[in-house]
């Protein structure tokens, strides 16, 4: 404790407490005060900067999730038309096909109608005319035939063989 | 710490062991065995130079050579500032010759004065040499007020420049840039430190009102530190007046920004039986007034002093063990212990620098601390 003391000047314990109040006074105005508040204002300017980005970063993810949303019932509803509109094809052509092959048979009823009818118009004309010349070749030959006795004979007879053939 | 740093530290650590030794061998160069001019290289010499080293003194000493049987010493004088019974008188240090045991007499106007051991006396009227008592005590001299620029003092003065010169540059260059660059890219983030690891924690969200306290704290005893490991003979925080008045201006601090709540906690402490309470105040009174700001000038004062004088002393390992080691034997042995040992103080020099802010800083927590009311 004696070496303490002894050790101890209070010459320099004062000029130190003086120059050192001075010195704190000092760096307090000229060094620390314009550090710290420089230093501080830099920190919050990042984590000013950092939150922004966290919810710039939020937004586009949401943004994100949207677009995802909206192709994904943008492809649905893609799907749902294309889907429509095949159905819609093949009924169409389903209904075409029953139309036309209704109509063809009614076309080729009322063809067979008219070649029907026709057909007895023709035969009934044949029958007509074929019974025409027949009675004229018949007056022909009979005319021919009948001019010799002879002949009228044979005609009888061959009329009669021709009758049993038929 | 990368290899790097490392590497470095050691480097710079090698570097000032070898100026060591380098100065304190040229105060053993040379011979002769008269008491006077006699290089100083037997135990009993040595210990009184560490002891004179690690006091402050009125001169700069740099170092000493010896030749043709002579003493010569290399420095420079600081002025001496006294006011004495005949008021202010000043003079440089160098008419005391260096001499010590007040043989000298520097006369300035009705004043006579004597160095006695690092101490002026001031002769009274009509002496005109110093008498001792038995204790070597003067018995006709007083003591002037001294206002000396003595080393120490010219040791604050360079490091408040020196302080002032870095951080004043570094809150220059906040006005130009967001980010400093060149050196204050190396104070930044030593600020940012103090303030995030010891005024934060410990003070809380008041920190801001004591930040020039603690940074100046912090920088000065941490630079002073640095600066006693240099070979200049730079001793300030080993100067117990220089560790007084750091611990006082804390006390001061603490006990001028205490809340009420502070008080009724150290004189009537709650929560505890009622008998207890008187001497718990007894106990707590002691240790904020008393033991507080004595353990933070004993620690900081007695960390340093015992680096110098085991420096100091391992150095010496070379002159007084060259009988039994050889001249290279001891020189070695010296530098590789002497450097081991600047090692450690370079760590230590930040410590305790960390240490005395820190306390500084919790007692200030202590102090403005707003308790939760039970």
């Amino acid at each position: 404790m004696e070496q303490l003391l002894e050790n101890f000047s209070l010459d320099l314990f004062v000029k130190q407490t003086v120059l050192f109040v001075i010195l704190i006074f000092l760096m307090a105005k000229y060094a620390w005060k314009p550090i710290i508040n420089s230093l501080n204002e830099r920190e919050d300017g990042i984590k000013n900067a950092l939150d922004s980005a966290e919810k710039a970063k939020r937004e586009m993810e949401n943004l994100t999730a949207d677009n995802e949303r909206l192709l994904k019932e943008a492809l649905v509803e893609r799907e749902k038309l294309l889907k429509d509109a095949r159905e819609i094809r093949e009924q169409t052509i389903a209904k075409a096909e029953q139309e036309a092959q209704e109509k063809a048979s009614k076309i080729i009823e009322k063809a067979q109608e008219a070649i029907e009818r026709e057909k007895k118009v023709a035969m009934a004309e044949l029958k007509s005319h074929v019974a025409g010349l027949s009675i004229d070749i018949a007056e022909k030959v009979v005319q021919g035939e009948l001019s010799n006795k002879n002949k009228q004979l044979k005609l009888v007879e061959d009329m009669l063989v021709e009758t049993t053939l038929n | 710490m990368s290899i790097n740093t490392f590497k470095n530290i050691i480097l710079a650590a090698l570097f000032l062991s070898a100026f060591n030794i380098g100065f304190a061998s040229d105060a053993n160069g040379g011979g002769g065995d008269n008491k006077e001019g006699d290089p100083v290289n037997t135990p009993e010499e040595i210990n009184e130079y560490i002891k004179h080293h690690v006091k402050d003194s009125h001169d700069f000493h740099l170092f000493s050579y010896f030749s043709d049987g002579e003493e010569h010493h290399v420095g420079f004088p600081l002025p001496v500032i006294l006011y004495g019974e005949n008021g202010l008188s000043m003079f440089m240090s160098s008419e005391f010759h260096h001499d010590e045991e007040g043989k000298t007499i520097v006369t300035k106007g009705e004043s006579n004065f004597v160095n006695l051991h690092g101490h002026i006396y001031e002769l009274k009227e009509g002496e005109t040499t110093v008498a001792f008592d038995a204790e070597h005590h003067p018995t006709n001299a007083t003591k002037p007020i001294d206002l000396s620029i003595t080393k120490s003092v010219f040791g604050i003065l360079l490091l408040g420049a020196l302080m002032f010169l870095m951080f004043g540059g570094l809150a220059k260059q906040y006005r130009k840039r967001d980010i400093p660059k060149g050196f204050g890219r190396v104070l930044e983030p030593l600020v940012v430190y103090v303030r995030d690891e010891i005024a934060k924690p410990n003070i809380g969200p008041k920190y801001r009102k004591f930040m020039g306290f603690l940074m100046t704290t912090f920088f000065f005893i941490w630079i002073s530190n640095l600066l006693g490991l240099l070979p200049f003979g730079f001793n300030v925080t080993g100067q117990l007046a220089v560790t007084a008045a750091l611990a006082v201006l804390t006390l001061v601090i603490y006990l001028a920004s205490s809340t009420k709540d502070f008080w009724m906690h150290q004189l009537w402490m709650p929560g505890v039986p009622y008998l207890i309470r008187p001497i718990l105040a007894v106990i707590e009174l002691a240790g904020t007034l008393i033991i507080k700001p004595f353990s933070l000038m004993v620690r900081l004062f007695a960390n340093i002093t015992a680096g110098h004088i085991v420096l100091m002393s391992l150095i010496a390992i070379g002159m007084t063990f060259q009988k039994d080691m050889t001249i290279y034997g001891s020189t070695a042995l010296s530098l590789v212990l002497s450097l081991f040992i600047t090692l450690i103080e370079l760590l230590v020099a930040f410590l305790q620098a960390y240490i005395f802010t820190m306390l500084s800083a919790l007692f200030i927590g202590m102090a403005v601390e707003e308790h939760e009311h039970h």
